[in-house]
């Protein structure tokens, strides 16, 4: 079967962000960005059953500007085949990026749509559930571990009270949470080899999707800041502390 | 016209998540309903009737609800908006599992993790780790949205007497099926309503160290949470992780102890009332969020806080 992977480009996850004097936003021009480290372990995980003979072909789908071909790079060199870009500057909302990969899914037909659970730049954690409301297909969320039998899957999910385990019909839809795997290093003869490999350019409409934000921003702000506190000498004087000036302890 | 909230529950009860979000419900005005959904749910619908400030119970009590699957309650919960202003859900793996399914049903773009309502459709939620915060308004028709639970004090189980009124089932699914699960067990309490959390990182080394953690939690009430890194290094079950992808705690007092501070971590607990850092590195980052910050070797203060705490 094939396997779809959605990655996104975001603002590389060590940067500190700064939000936009303007209050439209955060800065991204000159910023790192990378792979959102959710689709990371996506691709890994895509690229791990294409190596068990679970699957035949690991193509990448990325949604953004020209540059989110990076992105899709970066997943062929892990090992992906080949690459989809649906170009669009601008933001694109959860609902629209399902909508897009709906259109996707249903060209390439894949048996698995493996998505990060969240990207790490809206915090939002919509898309995988979305796209397989979408398509009718089953959702397997915030999965630590999958695995693949004939016609379905089960996954392990991580629930709040603990771990969680379900079987779901293939075609599915599964968002990855961070234990599912360690994500490899791509190597230079891969890097060098991803150069070579196909990427298709679409666009939003191509596919029959409008983008346009259905939210509007009203403004993004910086939270205020947590003023920094004091140091105490030991641990008598903390607990003192604890009890007589913030007297959060008896 | 007015709020749906989608109670979470077991059937019997309904989780202490759901007050907080009627809470979010009662910002944003008019009545609210509470829909229970499940299979042999009624004690729960009767206990969601006791909650204060709610009008009306809707309850699905069907078969094909069993395990509150997403395909299947998705659409129970699509058709029981129809009319209501917002649909909201807690922003635990409860609520992030169904809602944006229920969404994308409805056509409708979710807001998630909302963190406070302005009325006029207009909703405050942190982004980037919360290192932002976002001010979006809606315009459609339904918004639908999870609510972050510390950002609205829960409202009381009991002073209720809601009516309760029972909806049909909206058919069985086979995409999706339970298979079982594995809970940790504990006596302490529930690290999102925690009162005081103390929380070990990479610097405890070893699973067998947190029951240097444990013994404090005991002689305080409190819950035991983690970092990533020690999730990751298997020292405690996933489910302790506080942080932009685990928990998000704001308890009146939160102990870090061996935690640098990343921002994926602080995104979890900065909004605690007090913070106490124990690290022994006095350069760690988690000391410009610290109100009293001990540099200091975690294998002899926290015993000695133990001891302390007599
Ligand atoms: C997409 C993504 C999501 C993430 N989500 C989360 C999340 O939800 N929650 C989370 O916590 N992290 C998350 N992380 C990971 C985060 O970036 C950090 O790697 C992690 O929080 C580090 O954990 P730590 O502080 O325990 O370990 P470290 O950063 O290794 O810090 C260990 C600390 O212990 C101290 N120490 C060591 N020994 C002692 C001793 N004997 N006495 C006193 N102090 C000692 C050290 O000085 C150090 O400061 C995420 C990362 C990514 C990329």
């Amino acid at each position: 079967m094939k396997v779809l992977v959605p990655v996104k480009r975001v603002v590389d996850y060590n940067v500190k962000i700064r939000v936009k004097a303007d209050q439209t936003g955060v800065e991204t021009a000159n910023v790192k960005m990378s792979m959102n480290p959710f689709d990371e372990i996506a691709v890994e995980q895509a690229v791990r059953m294409k190596e068990a003979g679970q699957a035949e072909e690991v193509i990448a789908v990325s949604i953004g500007p020209q540059q989110s071909q990076e992105t899709i790079r970066t997943a062929l060199a892990m090992g992906a085949d080949r690459g989809i870009l649906v170009q669009h500057d601008g933001e694109v909302e959860p609902l629209a990026v399902a909508k897009i990969l709906k259109a996707v899914a249903e060209a390439e037909g894949p048996g698995v749509v493996l998505c990060g659970k969240q990207a790490i730049d809206d915090d939002a954690n919509q898309t995988a559930q979305m796209l397989s409301a979408l398509l009718g297909w089953p959702q397997a969320t915030f999965v630590s571990k999958l695995e693949i039998g004939d016609g379905e899957a089960t996954a392990t999910r991580e629930v709040d009270g603990g771990l969680e385990t379900i079987k779901v019909k293939l075609p599915a839809v599964c968002s990855v949470d961070l234990r599912l795997n360690e994500p490899r290093y791509a190597s230079l003869p891969n890097i060098m080899k991803a150069k070579k490999k196909p990427i298709d350019t679409k666009t939003p409409a191509d596919l029959g999707v409008d983008p346009t934000p259905r939210l509007q921003t009203v403004k993004v702000v910086e939270p205020p800041p947590r003023q920094a506190g004091v140091k105490v000498a030991d641990v008598a004087e903390l607990v003192a502390k604890l009890r007589n000036e913030a007297k959060v302890i008896g | 016209m007015g709020i749906l909230v989608i109670a979470e529950h077991d059937g019997a009860e309904v989780k202490p998540h759901t007050l907080n979000t009627v809470a979010a419900a009662q910002a944003a005005g008019g009545d609210i309903t509470v829909a229970v959904i499940g299979s042999g749910c009624k004690a729960a619908a009767d206990a969601a009737a006791k909650i204060a400030g709610v009008s009306k119970v809707l309850v699905a009590d069907s078969a094909e609800y069993d395990n509150q699957m997403a395909e299947a309650v998705a659409p129970a919960i699509v058709k029981m908006a129809d009319g209501y202003d917002a649909v909201m859900a807690p922003a635990n793996t409860f609520g992030k599992n169904v809602m944006p399914r229920v969404a994308a049903l409805m056509d409708v773009q979710q807001i998630s993790e909302v963190s406070a309502v302005l009325g006029d459709k207009t909703y405050e939620r942190p982004i980037y780790a919360g290192n932002a915060i976002a001010t979006v308004k809606s315009v459609e028709q339904v918004d639908v949205l999870t609510v972050r639970m510390t950002s609205f004090d829960a409202v009381a189980a009991e002073g209720g007497s809601a009516a309760i009124e029972e909806v049909g089932g909206t058919g069985g699914q086979d995409l999706s099926s339970y298979v079982g699960q594995s809970v940790t067990e504990s006596d302490r309490p529930e690290l999102t309503s925690a009162k005081i959390v103390i929380s070990g990182g990479r610097g405890m080394q070893s699973g067998d160290n947190f029951a240097m953690l444990e013994r404090v939690a005991d002689k305080l009430g409190a819950a035991v949470g983690a970092s990533r890194a020690a999730v990751d290094a298997g020292f405690v079950p996933n489910d302790y992780q506080v942080g932009q992808t685990g928990k998000v705690v704001a308890p009146d007092l939160y102990i870090a102890v061996g935690i640098s501070g990343a921002i994926q971590h602080l995104a979890g607990m900065k909004d605690s009332k007090v913070i106490v850092a124990i690290n022994k590195d006095d350069e760690a980052p988690i000391f410009q969020v610290a109100d009293y910050g001990l540099v200091a070797d975690l294998f002899e203060a926290v015993p000695a806080l133990e001891a302390e705490l007599g």
